[in-house]
């Protein structure tokens, strides 16, 4: 096992563990922290595939602002889970379930897509994630879709901002 | 000797360097303490601490003495692991800013060529964007576990005060690396050691809204609003005792120690000497000119936080919000449109 190999599964276990933990917890607090965990995990991934833009990305955005307003909302709320109403056994059974076969659904999908057929990760190598790389093809490649994608967050801040003066 | 393939001269000589440059930011907070209460005795005209040995400077010494000495307590109704966790990430993050700063040009030490920096990343100001965005956890994590209605209340105004704030600082960074066109701290350095100018020079108004920002992201007064006294007792850290509270109170010098590093990196030459010729000297020597340099730009700059903060009182909670959201996004905002033009009209 190389260093590479080393990292990536110490990372994956890491990152699974830590999904875990996040349906585990009784309490949401400890979910969000576990949560955050999860971001972390899959930046490692990010650089291990050398995409250090995504990974600083995927921290700044994920880790560093929604889980904060998360956390935010939940310590307003204070919720705390002996005075939450508890589900019965049955429907978190159903829970279990239909979340399982989605899963089962989408790995065998990505499984039988062709183009994935027989191709290798590209590990510590590769420029896509750099930055120079990646503002180039957003750019000319696919500017129509960045554009649109941007007003699309634009009317979701001045819907934010009308919601709130009422 | 390679095991793993990997080089191990290389992870003997980084972990020296994270030695080092941890210890010293350590050692430089424990002095800026003692520099903040001599700073203001002299704004208030008072003598200051000096007791403790010549000039009193034996008393930051007697001061963490005396934090690890006092009696550590947990609130019974307080979440016991996150409380404890709390201010360890503080610390953290206020710590793991200093990898990206270049510290001064290589140096050689036994045939090895040494960059004077932990991690030249070519994503350096993101990645120092990143730990500040983490920064806020600390005290979020720390003020919620105390169970305490003053701590939430002060870790909720904490998280939207650095929210609101991290948004300008943005803006403002962007303004610079549309004019420097490099995300690598020791490029932009490079590029003011090379160049005519410091970028302070090019982005006046930019380094204006980094530095209040700065400011807000440190709570430092006048924006320490989580700890405001009179209205929420001692904020975040009122349950807090014993060296865990000093965790708290250091990691915040330490923030400032960084945030003045990153200032004068981005915007001040770093480890520039003007009207000075590297290349006269032995490059050894001008690399450890180059440390003293930075180290004294450091300085002056915690000087101006410690001298804004006995000068101007704190805002109202409105005022903070208003001043983040109405006057420095839009200036930031206006600042980046007019670096645009100018870049554009130079082409």
């Amino acid at each position: 096992m190389n260093t590479l190999e080393i990292l990536f599964y110490a990372l994956s276990v890491f990152a699974i563990v830590s999904a875990i933990m996040v349906l585990v917890s009784k309490n949401p607090i400890h979910s969000v922290l576990w949560l955050i965990l999860v971001f972390f995990a899959i930046s490692g991934h990010y650089i291990l595939l050398n995409a250090q833009f995504l990974a600083i990305v995927n921290i700044i955005v994920y880790a560093g602002a929604i889980m904060v307003l998360f956390l935010f909302v939940i310590m307003l709320m204070n919720v705390q889970s002996d005075k939450e109403p508890q589900k019965k056994l049955l429907i978190k059974f159903i829970g279990v379930l239909s979340g399982g076969s989605l899963l089962t659904l989408l790995i065998a999908l990505v499984k039988q897509t062709a183009q994935l057929e027989g191709k290798q990760v590209l590990m510590k190598e590769g420029t896509i994630g750099l930055i120079h790389p990646l503002g180039k093809a957003l750019f000319n490649d696919y500017v129509l879709p960045f554009e649109i994608s941007s007003v699309l967050f634009l009317s979701a801040m001045v819907g934010a901002v009308i919601i709130g003066k009422k | 000797m390679t095991i793993l393939a990997l080089d191990w001269g290389f992870i003997v000589e980084k972990l020296i360097m994270i030695a080092i440059v941890v210890f010293a930011s350590l050692g430089i907070a424990l002095y800026t303490t003692f520099g903040e209460r001599k700073v203001a005795a002299i704004l208030q005209d008072r003598p200051g601490p000096s007791r403790a040995g010549p000039f009193g400077l034996l008393q930051p010494l007697a001061d963490g003495l005396k934090l690890i000495m006092k009696e550590e307590i947990i609130p019974n109704a307080a979440n016991k692991w996150l409380f404890i966790l709390g201010p360890g990430l503080a610390m953290t993050a206020s710590l793991m800013t200093c990898a990206v700063i270049p510290w001064g040009s290589a140096i050689d030490v036994f045939g090895r060529h040494v960059e004077l920096q932990i991690a030249d990343v070519n994503i350096g100001i993101l990645y120092v964007f990143a730990v500040v965005s983490m920064g806020v956890y600390g005290i979020m994590i720390g003020g919620w576990a105390s169970n305490n209605k003053f701590s939430l209340m002060s870790a909720l105004r904490a998280a939207s005060q650095a929210i609101s704030y991290e948004l300008a600082m943005g803006l403002a960074l962007i303004a610079l690396l549309m004019s420097t066109g490099s995300l690598s701290l020791k490029t932009i350095v490079e590029q003011q050691v090379q160049g005519n100018w410091w970028n302070v020079v090019y982005q006046p108004l930019g380094f204006l809204i980094f530095f209040i920002t700065a400011m807000a992201e440190c709570n430092r007064t006048p924006f320490d609003l989580p700890e405001a006294e009179n209205e929420l007792n001692f904020g975040y850290h009122q349950e807090y005792s014993s060296m865990k509270l000093g965790f708290y109170l250091f990691a915040e010098y330490i923030n400032m120690i960084m945030s003045s590093a990153i200032m004068a990196s981005m915007y001040f030459g770093g480890y520039d000497l003007p009207f000075f010729n590297e290349a006269s000297v032995a490059p050894n020597i001008a690399a450890m000119i180059g440390v003293g340099t930075l180290l004294i730009k450091i300085v002056l700059f915690i000087f101006l936080f410690m001298w804004i903060r006995w000068t101007i009182p704190r805002f109202r909670y409105d005022q903070l919000m208003g001043l983040g959201w109405k006057t420095l996004i839009p200036l930031a905002l206006f600042n980046m449109l007019l670096t645009g033009a100018l870049i554009l009209a130079k082409l």
